[in-house]
């Protein structure tokens, strides 16, 4: 069984200005969740708490395995990852990019190459390889994106609009992209979308936000 | 014209004839020069990247300070590290006036304001989201700092090369702290201010010659580093 994610009473304050507020959810593994809400809801907060890349002013964030709660270390950062809106793709190839994240844990070069040709292949990138990763178009670079954070066998991963700025027939690539990672890989997938037909067509659960919080 | 003619053709012919004091006085330049950048991008690009990357009081003076020091004069630098080295300054004990480590530390003393404060600059200018997407990724904070150097890669290197420039065409610290010792401390722009007192024209000619030369090679690899730095790019990522 994967990570279990659960957030208890959640707040996070800018500048006086509250992102994220008094919200709780359990979220099952290997289901798709889909956020919802207009722009400056706390979408994004919610999922940069949730990935803890920021840290709330209240509230619980929790990771359970089957053996219990998990400490927040590099441990259980490296059992999540959140694919940014902007996707931030390093001055290198594409190969590289996505051995980004099994080259910091250490893997051996060869294991390396295996796992990013079939990610590559997985995303449909595999003729870009050599390619360098800035030149990719908006679709591709949101495929490299999910590749180069699919490529660490996350447990939950957390997508902040993955099609917002690409086109039809690369949303159509990305979505298929979603769906196949629940199917083979099993991960928990927390996405944001604006998109309510696109949030049917992937999402087990719908949340929906309004001014930080979650519309019961 | 005819002595700058006549200077021209032997200096050209001390060139292709590989001439023996030439070459010693070029390879020394190289050892020094080279030396000193090396010694300058090890201290210069962590502190470059310390400042660039860390939030600490007086950092904004920190930078002000590498920024008036990339400027500083030659000559103050050489008597600074005169003072230092001779008999009675506090690293006279170690008697290296006079001898090419006085003209390494000279050099490094001003290539090194250059490779920090480029550096800086350079890591300063990298995308923030390259930082986040790291973190993301689960990188480590030693992790995420390395990778935000390599990102800035090119422009690290730039400053390097820029460094080169400079130290290579230097003069005045390195005949301070020197001496401008024949076959020991005499490098090409030292040779070239003697020669040229002496009316010695030819070799100042050719030592000039290949400086320029060097020159040119330092800024086309700088070029070439800029150009390759600059990805044509649409910047979706």
């Amino acid at each position: 069984m994967g990570l279990k994610l659960s957030v208890l009473n959640l707040w996070k304050t800018y500048n006086g200005n509250t992102a994220v507020k008094n919200c709780s959810y359990s979220f099952e593994p290997g289901k798709i969740y889909a956020l919802m809400g207009p722009n400056g809801c706390g979408k994004s907060t919610f999922l940069r708490l949730c990935a803890l890349l920021e840290e709330p002013d209240a509230g619980e964030i929790n990771y359970f395995s089957n053996n219990g709660a998990l400490k927040k270390d590099v441990g259980l950062s490296r059992k999540i990852t959140l694919v940014l809106p902007k996707v931030g793709v390093f001055n290198a190839t594409v190969f590289k990019n996505a051995a980004y994240g099994l080259k910091i844990r250490g893997m051996r070069k060869n294991d390396i190459e295996e796992k990013v040709e079939k990610i590559l292949e997985f995303v449909g990138l595999t003729d870009k390889k050599r390619h360098n990763a800035l030149t990719l178009s908006s679709g591709e670079t949101q495929r490299l994106g999910i590749a180069r954070a699919l490529v660490i066998e996350p447990d939950i991963i957390f997508l902040d609009e993955p099609t917002a700025s690409i086109d039809e027939q690369n949303t159509q690539i990305v979505e298929d992209i979603i769906l196949k990672i629940r199917k083979q890989a099993g991960a928990t997938i927390i996405l944001t979308t604006h998109d309510t037909f696109q949030a049917k067509r992937l999402a087990d659960n719908i949340l929906l936000m309004r001014n930080g919080s979650f519309l019961t | 014209m005819d002595p700058i003619i006549d200077s021209f053709r032997k200096a050209f012919s001390l060139i292709f004839n590989l001439n023996a004091e030439l070459l010693g006085i070029i390879f020394l330049s190289i050892k020094v020069s080279g030396f000193a950048l090396l010694m300058a991008a090890v201290l210069g690009i962590p502190a470059g990247a310390f400042i660039g990357l860390k939030r600490f009081p007086l950092r904004s003076v920190a930078i002000s300070l590498l920024n008036t020091f990339m400027g500083l004069p030659p000559v103050v630098v050489g008597l600074f590290v005169y003072l230092l080295l001779s008999r009675s300054g506090p690293l006279g004990f170690m008697g290296l006036l006079y001898t090419p480590s006085a003209m390494v530390i000279a050099q490094t003393i001003l290539a090194l304001p250059i490779v920090a404060s480029l550096s800086n600059s350079a890591i300063v200018s990298v995308d923030p989201i390259v930082k986040q997407a790291s973190v993301t990724l689960g990188a480590t904070p030693y992790q995420v700092t390395m990778t935000i150097i390599k990102e800035a890669r090119y422009g690290i290197m730039s400053g390097v090369i820029a460094a080169l420039g400079r130290v290579m065409a230097e003069v005045g610290a390195i005949l301070i702290v020197g001496g401008n010792i024949a076959g020991y401390t005499r490098v090409m722009t030292t040779t070239i201010a003697l020669e040229t007192d002496k009316g010695n024209f030819e070799l100042a000619f050719a030592l000039g010659l290949v400086l320029l030369f060097i020159s040119l090679v330092i800024n086309l690899l700088l070029h070439l580093i800029q150009k390759k730095g600059i990805v044509q790019t649409s910047r979706w990522g």
